[in-house]
């Protein structure tokens, strides 16, 4: 049994194992190539992203980033699960609203960041606005396709059994959602990190973002390199930690 | 036409003559927000003036280059990973978390690899591009029907016969939206990075005229920018559904 589970296990990932075994030659091998001042090692730049939380000067800047991203994810899945699900229980409001949310979906939203700027000034508020504006509409979007799609004989059935509006809600709607608007969330929660990223590239006086670009100023290609390692982690682990929860969602339906 | 296109139009009429009509009365300051009408007048006057030739060549060029080396690229190895499936196996876990990282965070790195210009824009680009197309793809190549290829078979086609006159036009819907995708995350690709760090390009003249206080320039980029990605976006949607309605199926 436990040789059996271990085997899949093994087969499971040793192909994607190797994959990363050749991006980080690649990433060894750029390192060789340019020096340095190019790139540094796989090894350094970890060395390096551990030392930057012994820093006193780094955690305001992680802090700011982190309350920045937690504020506008809270205000992009409340706003957008609730919108989506609005959208998708009443046709008419969804069908005249679903067009701009994919087009809004598409255009380089990073144009619109001056206008954020001029709106909620300087601070906090307008990475918080970016971030949550980034990852709004892809939760609205998916969360009111998950209410059309529910299944109109559940519907019809819950009527047949005469249950009370709560109790639908509470055993078909809820159930018959969870899944797809999981999905949206999850895409929701790249997209804000990635708003409220872009947010702090452009005039900011805090946050990770501003650590980035004041390492570009002074060319130091160490904290660069370990700032995006830091942000590319937090985002994979996130992210595939939500994959398996949507992954285990989907598999109950 | 039907009611909710009609009301769509109304609401977007509104939003817009509400934004023209607060404007111009002053209830929203023009260090925020300028009028519509205004935008238009300076996108007309920014063109003719021919001041931004050339960023505009900078910004098209880079983003056609790029798009170019996404889509291709992406087609070329979404085929090949099709043929694979152990290699698909393998880079599945990295297609399924690579849109989660914020690529913006790596443009940085890029710039120090290939210096200041056109160069860490076209990668970045090309980089958020290709991995869309290559999932397009993949999803194209997975959704032709059976039926096709067995009648394909029946009829005796040759290999290379099979793919051109079967399994690609089978898959194109799929294609077109990878083709789309591509499009708009390359656009994102170079305007975000000329916006953050860049010597010239219409992003970089879009935060130019932020730090400049010059709204007046900058909405005008700003909603030519927007508008000429829609336009492109709107195009390709549409010879997608003729396609798909053509077909009958998706």
């Amino acid at each position: 049994m436990s040789t059996a589970v271990a085997s899949t296990f093994a087969t499971r990932w040793r192909d994607p194992l190797i994959v990363l075994a050749v991006i980080l030659a690649g990433w060894q091998s750029l390192n060789l190539w340019g020096g340095d001042n190019v790139m540094t090692s796989p090894v350094a730049t970890v060395r390096h992203a551990v030392e930057l939380f012994g820093q006193s000067r780094f955690l305001p800047h992680l802090r700011e980033t982190l309350t920045a991203y937690f504020v506008a994810l809270a205000i992009a899945v409340f706003g957008g699960v609730s919108f989506g699900v609005l959208m998708g229980a009443h046709k008419l409001t969804g069908e005249v609203a679903e067009p701009i949310f994919t087009a809004l979906y598409s255009i380089p939203k990073v144009t619109l960041y001056p206008l954020i700027l001029l709106s909620f000034g300087l601070g906090i508020q307008a990475k918080i606005a970016f971030g949550a504006l980034h990852g709004i509409i892809p939760i609205v979007i998916f969360s009111m396709n998950a209410v059309r799609q529910v299944n109109r004989t559940y519907l019809r059935t819950a009527r047949a059994m005469s249950l009370t509006p709560m109790q639908t809600v509470r055993h078909i709607i809820i159930p018959a959602t969870v899944p797809e608007i999981f999905s949206g969330l999850r895409i929701g929660v790249s997209l804000t990190l990635l708003g409220t990223m872009l947010g702090e590239l452009f005039a900011s006086q805090r946050g990770l973002g501003f650590l980035l670009m004041t390492a570009i100023d002074i060319h130091d290609v160490k904290t660069i390199m370990a700032l995006a390692l830091l942000i590319s982690i937090f985002a994979v682990l996130v992210n595939s930690m939500m994959l398996a929860v949507d992954r285990k969602l989907h598999a109950r339906l | 036409m039907n009611p909710a296109t009609v009301i769509r139009t109304l609401v977007i009429i509104g939003i817009v003559g509400g934004l023209e009509l607060a404007c111009r009365t002053g209830a929203l300051p023009h260090t925020v927000i300028i009028a519509p009408s205004a935008m238009v007048a300076s996108i007309i006057e920014t063109l003719s003036s021919g001041e931004l030739n050339g960023d505009m060549r900078q910004t098209f060029g880079a983003v056609a280059v790029a798009a170019t080396l996404a889509i291709c690229g992406g087609f070329v190895l979404g085929f090949l990973i099709h043929m694979s499936p152990r290699l698909r196996r393998a880079i599945d876990p990295l297609l399924g978390a690579y849109y989660a990282i914020p690529h913006v965070a790596f443009y940085p790195v890029l710039i120090v690899i290939f210096g200041l210009g056109a160069g860490p824009l076209i990668v970045l680009a090309t980089m958020l591009g290709i991995v869309a197309m290559i999932i397009a793809t993949l999803g194209g190549l997975d959704r032709v029907p059976r039926v096709l290829l067995r009648t394909a078979k029946v009829h005796g086609l040759s290999p290379s016969q099979e793919l051109f006159l079967v399994r690609l036009p089978a898959a194109t819907p799929h294609l077109l939206s990878g083709v789309k995708l591509a499009f708009s995350y390359s656009f994102i690709g170079v305007v975000a990075g000329e916006f953050i760090l860049s010597t010239a390009g219409v992003g970089h003249a879009i935060a130019f005229s932020y730090d400049n206080f010059d709204n007046y320039r900058m909405y005008g980029l700003i909603l030519f920018i927007i508008g000429f990605v829609v336009v492109v976006n709107t195009t390709i949607l549409f010879w997608e559904r003729r396609m798909v309605a053509r077909r009958g199926t998706r």
